[in-house]
């Protein structure tokens, strides 16, 4: 016990929408844990379910979709 | 200012910054530096700001400047400031400018309701104008949107919102005017309110008229009563601020003349604009003409053209008007310009040139990572020289440095050396946001000669540095993550080849009424070759049947010299009696067939079919009785200055036939002013005549109120009617018509007999579907022309290339339609005005060995842009699709459908994301 569970996370972002956002959080700048990686897509609808299997099957532990 | 049309000379004076703007990199170490404080003005004085500062997040140029008013002088930006762009002895710079055109657009100030007593702004700190309640609503504004009295940071739970204030009034230190957008702001604001607040929030609207009349306004109205705002029809004569509790007690008289008083937490003031001195002595400095209440005095026909010849206005100055239409009559403006100076068209272009391309088939992926520090913005949370470091150790990396400002022109230079001597040929920059500066890297790569598309960022800042301040160690790690990702892509990444297309700079207008006719001899006379097609076998469309403008002029002369030009320009070819039947290609070059078998190939369209009357067949006596007009009906009669007007005692109109009901929940928009204009006209033929207006809310918006307020001081009675208690009308045994509707003073029915009724009907769409079909553009609920966005797209289709103007896209006055037409053109120009269009070419490809024409993509497609294809192959049927080039805008949704991996999106392939996902594991 004590162990602290940090999930590794990858997200794909829509470069119209949710990628812009992430900038503007940035340009806010809100403070958020730094365990997230970001592909930016050129819609979200190009996320293909096969991506969310893989990066669960291949070490993360959580997909993030966003558009 | 000095000279002619075509030939100005203007002295433009620049203040002071004392941060140059070419330097500034938008940090923001100086402001966090600066110790001197000053009132925000841009949150209206609600917080405070540093003297160092930038007026808001939006702001252009995204750079710093200081408020010398404040400013210390300690000079601490100076010393924090890594770009060296502090220049503290910087001075007003007078710069003269010669121009063929010039264009005002000074736009206005907020009224300032501390000059009327009434409503007591200054007394209490929870009495607010609409436009500080619009800051406080603001994620960044100085509650940081959440919403609080500014007396005790309470939330409120009971809101007022005061319509008209400073408006509509001929009290002292008011204006007579209406504003046209403070209906909607109260409407707006009450709706954001209570999402913020919820659902708990009372919100109580205190108005005369609600004025909501342009698209989908009166929809959004609707919607704001639904969600349970009180509408109280009133006069407010009081607002007292409550001792101790810091509320308001609100004191009005109801639309019957009772007398109420409510006490809120919160009173916001709608108020409307004015414009100001500053903009009245440039006017006076200019030498054009203004009206009485201190806007632009233009004409109807050419609504953005000033008294003086060369220089143009647009935006609230010509009138009050809320942001769809200053953003088309911006465009208007543009147009009138770009007619002046057609002939200077492109004398001003120097053309860019790239050196050839280097061919990197046959080399192996060379990658360069440039990181950059972007002063403290990464380099004060990350450590730059470690990411650098570890940069070098990714395989296929050749070259990794870091630069201070990446963007910097020095920098860009630096790079370029960088790139020819270690040969690279993929290049990864770590710094701030594609979004913002990777076109200005792809020039970069384009300079060197390197594809532009060999290019791959990795946002270390606005999504790293920024966002992880306090975790220097991860942000370390995340930024190396995400170089890794990068170089991951980019040693994956292809030379796209560019996409370009040759623009046909033919012009086809549908329509010929006058927004029509506008739009195709604005670009006619700027020089493209115009085809007009009119359905019928006459051009001038509902204008034929107008008498008057609301200015008062005569519609039929100027219309007269509108179609003797059109008729007589050479670059303009009419089509009569002639529809669309069919219609090919895409922006640049469409192929439009017309009924009478004439193909034109075309670069842009612009529809402009106009709209109807509606025809109530069976109410009011329309169609039983010949004394029953419509509106262009009356027109005729007084252009005629029929007999049976002139023996006429009594008439009456009714408001709203057919507009803002459950069937067709929109306002005509130029119905109030209509018949307002056409009262008057009725007294000045006959000053005994009894005049009748029966309404629900009157909508004389902008200077237009001038004629509601003239009308009633002549003694046009207005009686205002309710929706659920329509007039009834009957045929009188006496001949007369007889009305019977309920008086909203008096609170009782009372009966009117009159000569003539004429109603105010509708304006309805044309049959639409058809057209919208064939173009492929959306219509609305009502049947009218969808444009790409409500606000800043006003005249463009959802389809590049297509524009829309007039009562096809919704009803509207003959004034703004005249600026729509132009602003139409205007759009239309900057694509004709091209040679070619160049495309992103990051679009979906076609693997055809891959695709069996299973046509799963078609459908997902939202751009329409692929098509299904079938062709002989080695004796069998092989299907496959086929992408449009300029329609695909390559969101891969086609990608994502394709069971079998037979079509991809150049620049995000399996590949490429795959080695990104993969990279991205490492070493989180």
């Amino acid at each position: 016990m004590g162990v602290k569970f940090e999930p590794k996370i990858l997200a794909f972002l829509c470069k119209w929408c949710s990628y812009a956002s992430a900038d503007l959080a940035g340009v806010s700048r809100f403070q958020y844990p730094s365990n997230i990686r970001v592909m930016l897509t050129m819609c979200s609808g190009r996320v293909d379910p096969v991506f969310v299997m893989e990066g669960l099957s291949s070490g993360f532990d959580g997909v993030f979709v966003f558009g | 200012m000095a000279g002619e049309p075509g030939n100005f000379q203007a002295v433009l004076k620049n203040q002071p910054r004392y941060i140059i703007p070419e330097k500034c990199t938008a940090c923001g170490d100086c402001q966090r530096a600066c110790p001197a404080q000053a009132v925000n003005e841009f949150n209206l004085g609600l917080d405070r700001r540093s003297a160092t500062y930038i007026k808001y997040p939006q702001a252009v140029p995204r750079a710093y400047a200081i408020d010398r008013n404040v400013c210390l002088g300690c000079g601490w930006c100076e010393k924090i400031c890594l770009a060296e762009a502090v220049k503290y002895d910087d001075e007003p710079r007078l710069r003269e400018v010669h121009v063929g055109a010039v264009v005002l657009a000074p736009g206005f100030e907020i009224f300032d309701p501390s000059t009327l007593a009434t409503y007591n702004y200054g007394q209490s700190p929870n009495i607010l104008t609409s436009l500080e309640f619009e800051r406080i609503l603001s994620p960044s504004g100085p509650y940081k949107g959440h919403v609080m009295r500014p007396l005790d940071r309470r939330e409120p739970r009971k809101i007022a919102w005061l319509h008209c204030v400073g408006m509509r009034s001929d009290q002292e230190g008011a204006h007579p005017y209406c504003s046209n957008f403070c209906c909607m702001v109260a409407l707006k604001q009450a709706i954001i309110a209570r999402e913020h607040i919820g659902p708990e929030l009372d919100m109580a609207l205190f108005y005369m008229d609600m004025r909501t009349p342009r698209k989908d306004f009166e929809k959004y109205c609707v919607r704001v009563k639904d969600q349970g705002a009180r509408l109280i029809r009133s006069r407010v004569y009081g607002v007292e601020p409550l001792p101790d509790s810091g509320d308001l007690r609100i004191r009005y008289a109801t639309e019957s003349g009772e007398r109420q008083e409510e006490v809120f937490d919160l009173v916001v003031l709608s108020v409307g604009g004015v414009i100001s001195t500053d903009t009245v002595d440039l006017a006076g400095r200019l030498g054009v003409k203004l009206s009485p209440d201190n806007f632009m005095d233009t004409q109807c026909f050419a609504p953005v053209t000033t008294s003086r010849p060369g220089v143009f206005s647009c935006g609230f100055f010509n009138g009050p008007k809320d942001i769809p239409q200053t953003v088309m009559e911006g465009s208007a403006a543009a147009a009138a310009a770009g007619h002046l100076l057609a002939a200077a068209r492109g004398t001003l272009v120097r053309e860019k040139v790239f050196p050839p391309e280097r061919d990197i088939s046959q080399e192996p992926p060379r990658v360069g990572v440039f990181v950059c520090h972007c002063g403290l913005n990464i380099g004060g949370v990350a450590d730059v020289p470690a990411v650098v470091e570890y940069g070098q150790t990714i395989p296929n990396v050749e070259y990794a440095q870091a630069n201070l400002f990446t963007c910097s022109q020095d920098a860009q230079n630096q790079m370029i050396d960088m790139i020819k001597e270690h040969h690279l040929n993929r290049v990864v920059v770590a710094s701030c946001s594609p979004t913002t500066h990777q076109a200005t890297f792809q020039d970069m790569l384009r300079n060197t000669g390197l594809n532009k598309y060999l290019f791959e960022m990795a946002n270390i800042r606005n999504q790293c540095t920024w966002v992880h301040q306090r975790q220097p160690e991860a942000a370390t790690q995340k930024c190396k993550d995400l170089v890794r990702m990068a170089v991951a892509k980019a040693r994956l990444l292809e030379p796209l080849d560019y996409i370009t297309v040759p623009v046909n700079k033919t012009a086809l207008v549908v329509g010929g009424g006058v927004t029509g006719m506008t739009a195709a001899l604005n670009l006619a006379e700027q020089g493209f070759e115009v085809h007009l097609a009119e359905r019928k076998d006459r051009l001038g469309g509902n204008a034929l049947r107008l008498r008057h403008t609301w200015r008062g002029s005569l519609v039929g002369p100027r219309l007269e010299e509108l179609l003797h030009k059109v008729k007589n320009h050479p670059n303009l070819t009419i089509h009569y009696e002639s529809i669309v039947t069919g219609v090919s290609g895409v922006v640049g070059n469409f192929r439009t067939t017309l009924s009478r078998n004439q193909v034109i190939d075309h670069g842009i369209v612009i529809l402009a079919i106009g709209a109807e009357p509606y025809r109530p067949v069976g109410q009011y006596l329309y169609g039983q009785n010949p004394n029953v007009f419509l509106s262009l009906d009356l027109d005729q009669e007084l252009a005629e200055e029929s007999e049976r007007l002139r023996q006429a005692q009594a008439v009456a109109f009714i408001q709203c036939v057919g507009s803002r009901t459950p069937d067709r929940p929109y306002c005509s928009k130029v119905c109030c002013s209509h018949s307002v204009e056409n009262a008057l006209k009725l007294k000045e033929l006959n000053p005994d005549l009894d005049v009748y207006i029966l309404f629900r809310d009157m909508r004389t918006y902008g200077e237009r109120e001038h004629l509601y307020e003239k009308a009633r001081n002549q003694g046009v009675v207005f009686i205002r009617y309710h929706l659920a208690d329509p007039p009834k009308v009957e045929q009188g045994a006496d001949g007369k018509i007889r009305i019977r509707v309920t008086d909203h003073i008096l609170a009782r029915p009372v009966e009117l007999g009159v000569d003539i009724l004429t109603l105010a009907t509708a304006i309805i769409p044309h049959h639409n579907a058809p057209l919208a079909e064939l173009y492929k553009i959306p219509l609305n609920a009502e049947g009218f022309f969808t444009e790409a966005h409500a606000k800043i797209k006003p005249v463009e289709a959802t389809t590049e290339g297509i524009y829309l103007a007039g009562l096809a896209h919704y009803p509207k006055p003959l004034q703004e339609s005249v600026a729509e037409a132009m602003a139409a053109a205007s759009r239309a120009a900057t694509v004709l005005s091209r040679d070619f269009l160049e495309l992103e070419s990051n679009i979906s490809r076609v693997v055809d060995e891959n695709c069996d024409g299973c046509a799963f993509c078609v459908d997902a497609c939202p751009f329409k842009a692929i098509t299904l294809l079938e062709y002989m192959f080695e004796g069998k049927v092989k299907k496959t699709v086929e992408v449009n080039e300029i329609l695909c805008k390559g969101c891969g949704s086609c990608m994502a459908t394709c069971p079998k991996q037979g079509v991809y999106v150049a620049g995000f392939s399996l590949a490429q994301l795959g080695a990104q996902v993969e990279a991205a594991l490492g070493l989180i």
